[in-house]
């Protein structure tokens, strides 16, 4: 996750380039990727004596700590090669992903894959099941909600990082409007109202429609719209969370309290710099992004929990991958050797956190180093502490639809018209629902349609 | 001649075929994909969103490439008319937007249209309303039409003046004697010597407006919910087959609109070449 989104803009152009190649495009044969299920194990000394017998294999990632990871990884088995490609961003990796296991060539070893796309690999067959090779052993290393977005029937992957929700504001901003820290949906829509009326250029947060933000408030509010059990999918976005979740934010689309400005886009980081934008409630990996993107914000900005709907903690996951072996991978049991590393070990762990990544281990978050650790860029907060404890609120039973990232990229065409002509947003998610159901249906699967 | 027909099976006819073989398939991600036969062909001419994308474009066609081959036409006249100073400063700076790679042109007016930061909020500012708001569904369409006409006047007017470069001057001089004034010299000969190349011109623009992808793809980014997945046919071409895992109804999309645009332009031609006789 972290910062692929504000690549959009140059996805944009290479998008134009791929068009040009649009029919020449692969993706032909009726091959699957193959793979899948339980079919090759292996216990822990066999992968353990293939690390020491050595060999060469491919990581892709687009993880900025990969790289001193990975030298860490071939210090301690010299004899194995591991080979780093960047894809760039999630968006990128999944199609870069699907088109390497269409075409049956040059898939990767080890992949990097976000929570939310991890159904779309795994429901066709295409990830091996990592149970064979003993994993399931390392469930009470991961943070719940994150285990069980790579363990549905199997296990998928293991956890590299996770995004519980947290609310970043600009305290700036509210002292000057004379606001507190909002702690319900209630008080967080009155402090809406009173920066809007502080100053009418200014807003507590922005929001155009991002599918991203709107799924993690509807788990946030208790949400389980989809739900995925043997091929067959029923949506339900009029259930009570998602209801819930509509009528509490309604208000602030109809009475414009929101600013109209698309995340990630450069429009957004200056309107974070100049205090335009006062809060965001965004995944426990946005520290890092403030300090790189938004440096006048330096000292300014603080961590809370979540709002909640009464008083009660709830809270939801926003972001976060894994790393997942394809069925179609050459090298399993050297991948799998990588992989626990990679993810379970402490110096894996402890390297991927050093520069900015919020891990999705128990122990790394209930570390007082890593909760002691107090933030410049927060002036001085301790905002481990606020973001660890968001991680044991995260409510479980949350699924994404085995085709996420396409749901996604049509949430602009359904939802954001709510948005844009400050409609109901109960409709916008009704033609979602309805336009993911023909989709679903399309490619194969029972949809139910709540 | 060989050489030129390996080239052509190449880079023509390969892709095409291949195209062509790839509609006859579906892509299914519980099933893999199966031979689907025409199925994909009786989907995409009942298809709304193909279609809705399909008068998009049509509309843009009929209403951004008369605006821009006119303002081309002006141009190419004014600078052949001898009585322009600084012509070739002219020349150079009306193609000077061609040479701009269209993904840097529209992030550049993308930003000049925003009503924050950019020239827009500059304008709106000055004035003292929101004068101008190309993001909306109202506008967004125009403001598209207009970053294509910006792109795209100089390389239409090199094509007229060239034309207009062809005319020998005996003739000029033969009107100057028979006493006609410029108005006479532009409606008699130099518009009929330029018609070929305008109809040349229309079928390129037409190509383009058909294709119509970078400048609505990069303008989304900014605003999501205004350009939808199935803006135009390219957009969706592009997107079944690069996010919705549906690479063998992209590709009869690409057919269809292949087969659109070759019939459209070749009305015009047909058109265009009539009047010329």
């Amino acid at each position: 996750m972290t910062i692929t989104r504000n690549r959009r803009v140059a996805l944009g152009a290479l998008a134009a380039l791929m068009a040009a190649s649009l029919t020449a495009c692969s993706g032909g044969g009726g091959d699957d990727g193959g793979g899948g299920g339980a079919a090759e194990g292996a216990s822990a000394d066999e992968i353990e004596a293939a690390l020491q017998e050595g060999g060469s294999m491919t990581y892709w990632t687009w993880t900025p700590q990969a790289e001193t990871q990975v030298a860490a990884f071939e210090k301690a088995y010299p004899n194995v090669d591991v080979t780093i490609v960047d894809t760039v961003g999630a968006g990128d990796a999944n199609t870069k992903l699907q088109n390497a296991i269409a075409a049956g060539d040059g898939v990767p070893d080890v992949v990097q894959i976000e929570y939310q796309s991890i159904p779309q690999f795994q429901l066709p067959g295409q990830l091996v099941d990592l149970t064979a090779f003993g994993f399931a052993d390392l469930e009470d290393l991961y943070t719940p909600s994150t285990w069980g977005a790579v363990s549905q029937q199997g296990i998928w992957g293991l956890p590299q990082d996770s995004g519980p929700m947290a609310f970043f504001y600009n305290k700036d901003v509210f002292d000057a409007a004379g606001v507190e820290v909002p702690t319900t949906w209630d008080e967080y829509k009155a402090a809406a109202a009173k920066i809007k009326q502080h100053d009418p250029e200014t807003c507590i947060g922005n929001d155009t429609g991002d599918a991203g933000f709107t799924t993690s408030m509807i788990w946030q509010a208790g949400g389980k719209p989809f739900h995925t059990e043997n091929g067959e999918v029923t949506i339900d976005l009029a259930d009570e969370g998602t209801t819930k979740w509509a009528e509490m934010y309604q208000p602030l689309i109809d009475d414009e309290l929101l600013c109209q400005l698309p995340g990630w886009s450069d429009e957004w980081y200056q309107a974070l710099n100049d205090g335009t934008i006062g809060s965001v409630a965004l995944g426990a990996w946005m520290p890092g992004i403030l300090e790189d993107g938004v440096p006048d914000g330096k000292g300014k900005w603080r961590v809370a929990p979540m709002p909640t709907y009464d008083g009660t903690p709830t809270n939801a996951e926003n972001g976060g991958s894994a790393e997942s072996i394809p069925g179609a991978a050459e090298n399993k049991l050297l991948a799998a050797g990588f992989l626990k590393w990679l993810n379970s070990s402490d110096e894996s762990i402890d390297a991927f956190m050093e520069t900015g990544g919020f891990p999705a281990t128990v122990k790394q978050l209930e570390s007082p180093e890593f909760l002691g650790y107090e933030s410049e860029y927060f002036g001085g907060q301790k905002i481990n502490e606020v973001l660890a404890a968001g991680a044991s609120d995260v409510n479980e039973g949350w699924q994404y639809l085995p085709w996420q990232s396409y749901a996604n990229s049509i949430f602009a065409d359904t939802v954001g018209q709510s948005y844009l002509d400050k409609t109901s947003l109960m409709d916008g998610l009704a033609a979602w629902q309805e336009e993911n159901v023909s989709y679903g249906t399309e490619q194969g699967f029972t949809v139910n349609g709540g | 001649m060989t050489p030129f027909l390996v080239a052509f099976a190449l880079m023509i006819v390969t892709p095409l075929v291949y195209s062509m073989y790839l509609s006859l398939f579906r892509n299914q991600l519980m099933g893999g994909t199966t031979f689907a036969g025409f199925a994909n062909y009786v989907t995409a001419f009942t298809d709304p969103k193909l279609w809705d994308g399909v008068g998009r474009v049509g509309l843009f066609l009929v209403v951004q490439v008369p605006i821009m081959l006119g303002i081309a036409l002006i141009a190419a006249l004014a600078i052949d008319s001898g009585r322009l100073h600084g012509k070739s400063f002219f020349r150079v700076a009306l193609f000077l937007p061609y040479a701009v790679p269209g993904v840097v042109a529209v992030l550049m007016w993308g930003f000049m249209y925003d009503d924050r930061l950019g020239l827009t909020g500059s304008v709106n500012d000055l004035v003292g309303f929101p004068l101008i708001d190309p993001y909306t569904k109202q506008w967004i369409l125009t403001a598209i039409g207009n970053i294509v006409t910006w792109e795209f006047v100089g390389y239409n007017m090199l094509i007229l003046y060239a034309a207009l470069k062809t005319v020998p001057l005996e003739i000029y001089e033969a009107a100057a004697i028979d006493g006609a004034n410029q108005f006479r010299i532009v409606r008699s000969i130099k518009i009929p010597a330029v018609r070929g190349a305008l109809v040349i011109a229309t079928i390129f623009s037409i190509l383009g407006s058909f294709q119509l992808f970078n400048e609505p793809t990069i303008l989304k980014q900014i605003e999501p919910a205004l350009i939808s997945t199935y803006y135009t046919p390219n957009i969706y071409a592009y997107n079944l087959s690069f996010v919705g895992n549906q690479v063998s109804y992209a590709a009869t999309v690409a057919i269809v609109m292949g087969l659109v645009t070759a019939v459209v332009a070749y009305v015009v031609q047909l058109r265009g070449t009539r009047r010329e006789i």
